[in-house]
């Protein structure tokens, strides 16, 4: 039944939106829960902070760790690897992602290995500085595991899924990948041991 | 049902007028089996007669290997084993299960393309039509979520990848992959629901299947010649026709045993020829295999979504214009997303009046050009993303896009077709002689 003739609303109109209204309000009510029943649930929330004692891990070699379900690189550079990298830091305007990817410092800045290395930690002055590497083992395109020690045609990683070279800094340099592997929050608890999250 | 007239139901005994007045099931069984079918039907039509026997295939086997199957990251490899080793026939129903996929599969295409080459997506058949690419969508959920089950190294691989495809929308998409997965991760949660929503969702394709059917008894068949059959009168329409039971019951069956000696063999003697070997490692999140492969049904498409990369100048263009929002990988998405959309827009993008590709000599080689590229979209999309192969996969999608949305709408301007039988009575004399099958009391035309 239409009104288009009347000007004003007739109380039934009113009542036909009033009922529409509070069936599509119950009808978002019954099924929020069922929608939301699929994320995390409240174990899997628990945010879990790791540390890994990285003692043990030689120069050029690579230890992974899982973490809150996904697997990070934890890398010891060799000096000849920190050298291709800092080469590398020469085209870092031109790299594909130009930004650092670190959440431990902020979000603009530059890519560059000084940027995306660990620091050297308190108490080791004396260390090889940027000797260390941490970051996420997941591909930034689609999320599979690259592999390590220097696969690729940049001395870094290599994603077999889609062929993602990433460089000795763990920059993206060709492939379908958007974004430089993410660093995560991590800081040195001693001097060899890191903390993740 | 509507359209062709053809006779009726009519309850014979006490018990089915009985039951004729409480429940007109009787006519609705006589309805469906003795449709009047189009009798040019060539042999291109039993594929869907195939497809409903494999989707009864992968539902019983299914539902009986649930009986042994657990959903826990612990226990799933484990359980596969168990079926493999323990269970009664075990392994051979689960092969059954694994290569009724292919099947599947391998029936829905070469039915997609029938449809593609006949034009059986045209007025009015389009719901027919946009029925099956959601069944066909199902399909292919359905089969991932499947294949994650085992819990191998390709399952858990896979699983990362697929889900990844939605972390890729701007903005919402690191949310909806979380939400997907139940966790920042592929783990737990994931397996539980995919083996959920594995179970349930062939169910939702049966039903849609029976749409699918309705929409097509409603319309009627299409046929080769895209002629439509005559509708005067009872009569008129039995020279185009021939009921579905028991002549094309009988043709499908004959086809489909054909089918199920090559499908038995592979179950037989070689039921791991489409796997991957590494999905007979169990999972382990720290190692990826060294080519992450789908399924070989996957390929095409996902030849699709591997060819866009950064430095294609659409790809480049795109970024630009969207200030950046859609990248190279979010574009790989919509390509692929795209590829099947674009299909299921055919009805209206296709501008030519005439259906069958058969009157349409520009057409035909445009199509075969089509099916050349969907099967070297196939091969190239197991090939590993280097050297010359993303090459090969971008023209491979170039031309897919091209073919739906340049070529067929200019073909239905340019193209002059050949002309059209004025029946299908008149198609079915040309090609086959009267005693040959044909009805012996039809007159010549030359006469």
């Amino acid at each position: 039944m239409s009104h288009a003739d009347t000007p004003e609303g007739t109380r039934r109109d009113f009542i036909y939106y009033a009922t529409a209204g509070a069936g599509a309000v119950a009808a978002g009510a019954a099924i929020w829960p069922l929608v939301n029943q699929m994320n995390p649930s409240a174990d899997v929330q628990a945010l879990a902070s790791i540390r890994v004692d990285v003692s043990s891990i030689q120069p050029g070699s690579q230890l992974t760790v899982l973490w809150q379900g996904k697997p990070v690189f934890i890398r010891h550079r060799t000096e000849a690897e920190i050298a291709i990298a800092a080469e590398q830091d020469l085209e870092v305007e031109t790299m594909p992602d130009p930004l650092a990817r670190n959440a431990n410092i902020d979000g603009t800045a530059l890519a560059t290995d000084e940027n995306r290395a660990m620091p050297v930690p308190e108490g080791a002055e004396g260390a090889t500085p940027r000797a260390w590497l941490v970051q996420m083992g997941v591909c930034t395109h689609l999320g599979c595991v690259p592999l390590g020690n220097q696969a690729g045609d940049f001395g870094g990683w290599f994603c077999p899924c889609h062929g993602s070279h990433y460089d000795a800094s763990g920059r993206i340099r060709r492939g379908p990948a958007p974004e430089n592997l993410p660093v995560p929050v991590t800081a040195w608890a001693d001097a060899s041991t890191l903390q993740l999250g | 049902m509507a359209g062709i007239p053809h006779d009726h139901y009519e309850p014979k005994t006490r018990g089915e007028k009985w039951l004729h007045r409480r429940l007109p099931i009787g006519s609705l069984i006589y309805d469906t089996l003795f449709i009047p079918t189009p009798k040019n039907l060539n042999w291109m039509w039993i594929w869907g007669v195939v497809l409903v026997f494999t989707l009864v295939l992968q539902i019983a086997t299914g539902v009986v290997l649930v009986m042994h199957y657990t959903p826990h990251v612990d226990l799933a490899f484990a359980s596969i084993e168990h079926i493999m080793r323990n269970v009664n026939g075990g392994h051979m129903i689960r092969y059954f299960h694994m290569n009724g996929a292919s099947l599947f599969f391998f029936a829905v295409y070469l039915h997609i393309f029938r449809g593609l080459y006949y034009g059986g997506y045209k007025a009015p058949r389009e719901v027919t039509w946009i029925i099956g690419m959601l069944i066909y969508l199902l399909m292919m959920g359905t089969a991932f979520m499947g294949y994650v089950l085992p819990w191998g190294q390709m399952s858990f691989h896979g699983t990362a990848v697929i889900t990844g495809l939605f972390g890729a929308i701007p903005f919402i998409g690191e949310s909806i992959q979380t939400w997907l997965l139940g966790a920042s991760a592929v783990g737990q949660p994931a397996l539980n629901r995919f083996f959920s929503l594995h179970y349930l969702l062939p169910f939702i394709i049966l039903g849609l299947v029976i749409v699918h059917v309705w929409s097509f008894h409603s319309t009627g068949n299409h046929n080769p010649t895209g002629v439509e059959v005559r509708r005067g009168s009872k009569e008129e329409a039995s020279k185009d026709t021939l009921p579905f039971w028991p002549y094309f019951v009988i043709k499908d069956l004959v086809a489909l045993s054909a089918i199920l000696v090559v499908f038995m063999a592979i179950v037989g003697f070689m039921p791991n020829y489409l796997g991957h070997p590494d999905n007979y490692i169990e999972a382990n999140a720290l190692a990826t295999p060294e080519h992450i492969v789908p399924e070989w049904y996957f390929l095409p498409f996902y030849a699709i979504l591997r060819a866009f990369t950064a430095d294609v100048w659409v790809v480049m263009f795109t970024n630009w214009i969207t200030f950046g929002i859609v990248d190279a990988k979010f574009f790989g998405v919509l390509a692929m997303f795209g590829a099947i959309l674009v299909m299921a827009l055919a009805p209206w993008l296709d501008t030519s009046s005439v259906r069958s590709g058969r009157y349409r000599p520009m057409f035909k080689w445009w199509f075969a050009l089509l099916v050349i590229d969907f099967v070297v979209l196939t091969w190239v999309g197991a090939r590993p993303a280097e050297g010359i192969y993303p090459y090969i996969a971008l023209i491979g999608a170039t031309y897919w896009f091209a073919y739906f949305l340049v070529i067929l709408p200019l073909l239905g301007v340019i193209e002059k077709p050949l002309p059209r039988p004025a029946t299908i009575e008149e198609d079915f004399i040309a090609h086959y002689e009267p005693h040959t099958g044909g009805t012996k009391t039809v007159v010549n035309p030359a006469e």
